[in-house]
C-alpha cells in the first residue's frame, strides 16, 4: 500500500516535470535551442505569485492581493519576460566573422538571463525559502488508503489539458503549421511565407505560459516557494526531456511522468541521497544507449547546435 | 604579499587551468557543460591520496590530472557520439552522476567534505597556469592544433582533407579533462578542504562563460575571459559601495547605507554576458584581431608593394 501510495506521488511529482519539460522540447523541437531561462521563468511566476500575495503591488499601491489573482499576475509575468529573453536571445545569433559555435549564441544568452534574473529576485525577496498560502481547506481525498491532494489531481488534469491543447494547435492551426515548418527548415519557411519574426515569439509566449502555469501549480500543491526552486525541477524536467526523447511532447509527458516516478521510487527503496544518481544516471543511460530518446525521432536536435 | 591577494592569484590561476581544460574541447567544437564533473574527480583524487595514504604533493596533482584524463577518455568514446544539445546534456548529466556518487559515498566524505593536509602558496598554481599555458599555445601551434581548428570551423572539409575528426575530438577532450582534473587537483591543496558542493551546475556554466566570452578561436581567450570574470567580482566588491554611495549622496540620503546586495555581482556578469552575445559573439579575443595585433607590419609592406 505504501508502495502504491509512492507510485501516486510520483505521478503527482511527474505531473510538474511534465510541464516544464514540454516547454524544454517545444523550444528544442522547433527553434533547435535549449533555452535555460526556463527555470528561472517557472520560479518567477510562483516567487512573483507570493510576493504579490503577501506583500501586494511593489511601491505600496495596494494590500496584498488574493491568491489566485496573484499566481495568475505571476503567469502572465513569467510570460511577458519570456517574450523579452527572446528578443535578447534568439535574435541574435549571427557572427560577423562565421564560426561552428555560433549555434550555441542563444543558449549562452539563456545562461546570462539565468544568472540575472535568479540574481535580481534574491535581490528583491532575499534566498529564503517562504511560505505560500494557497486554498485554506484541507482537500485530501481517501481512495482506499491512498491519499490524493485534490490541486495535485486538478493540476494533473490541466497538465494533460494544456499537452493535449498544444497538440491541437501544431497539428490545425495555421500559426502551428508555421511553427512545424520552422522546425523542419527555418530559411524554408521563411521563402515560403511563414512570418519567421511573428511565429517565433508564439514559441516562447507559449513556454512562458508553460512554466508559468507549472510555478503557479507547484506553489499550490507544495506551499513553498524560493529563488532557486527553478534549479531542481529545471535538471529534472531537462532529464525528463531527454529520456522521452528531444522535440516530441508526448515523449516529454512520458520522461516527465518517469523521472517523477523514479525519483519517488528511489526515495522508497534508497533513500533520498540517491536521488540525484539514479535520475542522472538514467539520462546518461539515455544518451549513450538510445540517444534519440524513447519516443523521439533522428532528425531533430541533430544538427549543430 | 597579503593573504587577500595570494588567495585571488591562487584561484585565478586555478581558473585558468580550469578554462583551458574546457578550451580544448570548445576547440573542436564540442560545447563541453561538464567542467564541475571533471575538477571535482581531480579535486577528490588529490584528496582521497594525500588525506588517505599521506602522498607528497607532486605525486596527488599529478594524480589528480591523470584520474581525470582518464576517466575523460573513457567518457569521450560514448559521449562524442552524441552532439549538439545531446552533447551539452550529456556532459551536464555526467557531471550530475559524479556529484550524486560523490556525495553517497563514505570514503570520500558524502555531504560534509573531505579536508586536505598538504598546503601549497599562490606559487604553485601560478606555475601550473604557465605551464598549462605555453603548453596549450604549444599544441595550437602543431599539426594536431591546426587538424583541431578546422574540425571546429568546418567538419565535413576536414573529413574530406583527410583529418580524422573522432580522433581529433576524443584527444583534445581527454586532454582537456585531464587540465579540469589538473585545476581540481590545485584547487584541494590550495584551500585544504573539498566538498561536492562547490564542484556544482553553476561552476560548469562559469567556466563554460569564461572561454565562450573570452573566444574559442585562439590560445589567448580562456586566459582573458577568465582573467577578466575572476577579477571582476574582486573590482566590484569595491565599486559597488561606492558606487551605490555615491547614487545615495545624488539622492539626498544620508546616514547609514547599507551594502549592496552580493548578488548584484552576478547580475552584471549576467547582463554583461548578454551584450556580449549580442555584439560580438565570437568572444573578446579573435583571430583576426590576434593578426591585426602581430602582424601589422608584414601587411602593410605587402598592401604597398601591391599599389605600388
Amino acid at each position: 500500500m505504501l508502495l502504491l501510495q509512492q507510485i501516486v506521488n510520483g505521478v503527482m511529482l511527474g505531473s510538474v516535470y511534465v510541464t516544464v519539460a514540454v516547454a524544454f522540447t517545444l523550444t528544442i523541437g522547433i527553434l533547435n535551442f535549449l533555452n535555460f531561462t526556463i527555470p528561472t521563468l517557472f520560479m518567477l511566476a510562483a516567487m512573483g505569485g507570493w510576493a504579490l500575495s503577501y506583500w501586494g503591488i511593489p511601491g505600496g499601491l495596494t494590500g496584498p492581493l488574493p491568491w489566485p489573482l496573484a499566481l495568475g499576475i505571476g503567469v502572465v509575468l513569467a510570460t511577458f519576460v519570456s517574450l523579452i529573453v527572446e528578443r535578447f536571445t534568439f535574435r541574435m545569433m549571427k557572427t560577423k566573422y562565421g564560426d561552428s559555435t555560433e549555434h550555441a549564441i542563444p543558449l549562452v544568452s539563456s545562461l546570462g538571463f539565468l544568472l540575472v534574473i535568479e540574481n535580481m529576485v534574491r535581490i528583491g525577496y532575499g534566498t529564503d525559502a517562504q511560505r505560500f498560502k494557497g486554498p485554506d481547506v484541507d482537500l485530501t481525498l481517501d481512495l482506499g488508503g491512498i491519499l490524493m491532494r485534490l490541486p495535485q489531481l486538478l493540476s494533473l488534469v490541466v497538465v494533460v489539458a494544456i499537452v493535449i491543447g498544444l497538440n491541437w494547435l501544431l497539428r490545425s492551426t495555421r500559426i502551428g503549421r508555421g511553427l512545424r515548418a520552422i522546425a523542419e527548415n527555418p530559411d524554408a519557411a521563411n521563402i515560403l511565407g511563414v512570418d519567421t519574426g511573428r511565429v517565433v515569439p508564439v514559441v516562447f509566449m507559449l513556454t512562458g505560459v508553460l512554466c508559468g502555469v507549472a510555478g503557479a501549480l507547484f506553489a499550490i500543491n507544495y506551499g513553498e516557494v524560493s529563488p532557486q526552486m527553478g534549479e531542481d525541477i529545471g535538471t529534472k524536467a531537462i532529464a525528463g526531456m531527454v529520456v522521452g526523447g528531444l522535440g516530441s511532447i508526448w515523449g516529454a509527458v512520458l520522461g516527465g511522468l518517469i523521472v517523477g516516478l523514479t525519483e519517488m521510487l528511489t526515495i522508497h527503496f534508497f533513500g533520498a541521497d540517491t536521488v540525484q544518481v539514479a535520475v542522472w544516471g538514467l539520462l546518461l543511460i539515455t544518451l549513450l544507449i538510445r540517444p534519440q530518446g524513447l519516443l523521439g525521432h533522428h532528425s531533430i536536435g541533430k544538427g549543430k547546435l | 604579499m597579503s593573504g587577500y591577494w595570494a588567495g585571488i592569484l591562487s584561484i585565478l590561476a586555478i581558473n585558468i587551468v580550469f578554462a583551458y581544460g574546457i578550451y580544448l574541447s570548445v576547440a573542436t567544437g564540442q560545447l563541453n557543460l561538464g567542467g564541475a564533473g571533471f575538477q571535482a574527480v581531480g579535486a577528490y583524487a588529490a584528496a582521497y591520496l594525500s588525506e588517505g595514504f599521506g602522498l607528497p604533493v607532486y605525486v596527488t596533482i599529478a594524480a589528480s590530472a591523470a584520474a581525470a584524463g582518464i576517466i575523460g577518455a573513457v567518457m569521450a568514446f560514448p559521449i562524442l557520439r552524441t552532439r549538439g544539445v545531446y552533447l551539452v546534456l550529456a556532459t551536464f548529466a555526467f557531471a550530475e552522476v559524479v556529484a550524486g556518487t560523490i556525495l553517497n559515498s563514505e570514503t570520500l566524505g558524502g555531504p560534509t567534505g573531505m579536508s586536505v593536509p598538504d598546503f601549497i602558496d599562490w606559487q604553485v598554481p601560478v606555475g601550473a597556469a604557465v605551464l598549462v599555458s605555453l603548453f596549450v599555445f604549444y599544441l595550437m601551434s602543431t599539426r594536431f592544433g591546426l587538424a583541431m581548428r578546422a574540425v571546429h570551423d568546418d567538419e565535413t572539409v576536414s573529413d574530406l582533407m583527410g583529418v580524422s575528426i573522432r580522433a581529433t575530438q576524443v584527444i583534445a577532450f581527454s586532454i582537456g579533462a585531464a587540465l579540469a582534473g589538473l585545476a581540481g587537483g590545485l584547487y584541494a591543496h590550495s584551500f585544504s578542504f573539498v566538498e561536492i558542493q562547490v564542484f556544482n551546475a553553476l561552476l560548469s556554466i562559469y567556466v563554460l562563460l569564461y572561454v565562450l566570452l573570452g573566444g574559442t578561436q585562439t590560445p589567448w581567450g580562456p586566459i582573458v575571459g577568465a582573467a577578466f570574470f575572476t577579477l571582476l567580482p574582486e573590482a566590484l566588491r569595491a565599486f559597488l559601495p561606492a558606487a551605490k554611495e555615491i547614487l545615495a549622496g545624488l539622492f539626498g540620503i544620508t546616514g547609514d547605507i547599507s551594502n549592496p546586495d552580493e548578488s548584484w555581482r552576478f547580475v552584471i556578469l549576467g547582463a554583461l554576458t548578454i551584450l556580449m552575445m549580442a555584439i560580438r559573439p565570437e568572444g573578446l579575443v579573435t583571430r583576426t584581431m590576434i593578426e591585426r595585433l602581430t602582424l601589422r607590419r608584414r601587411r602593410t609592406r605587402s598592401e604597398t608593394e601591391a599599389s605600388a
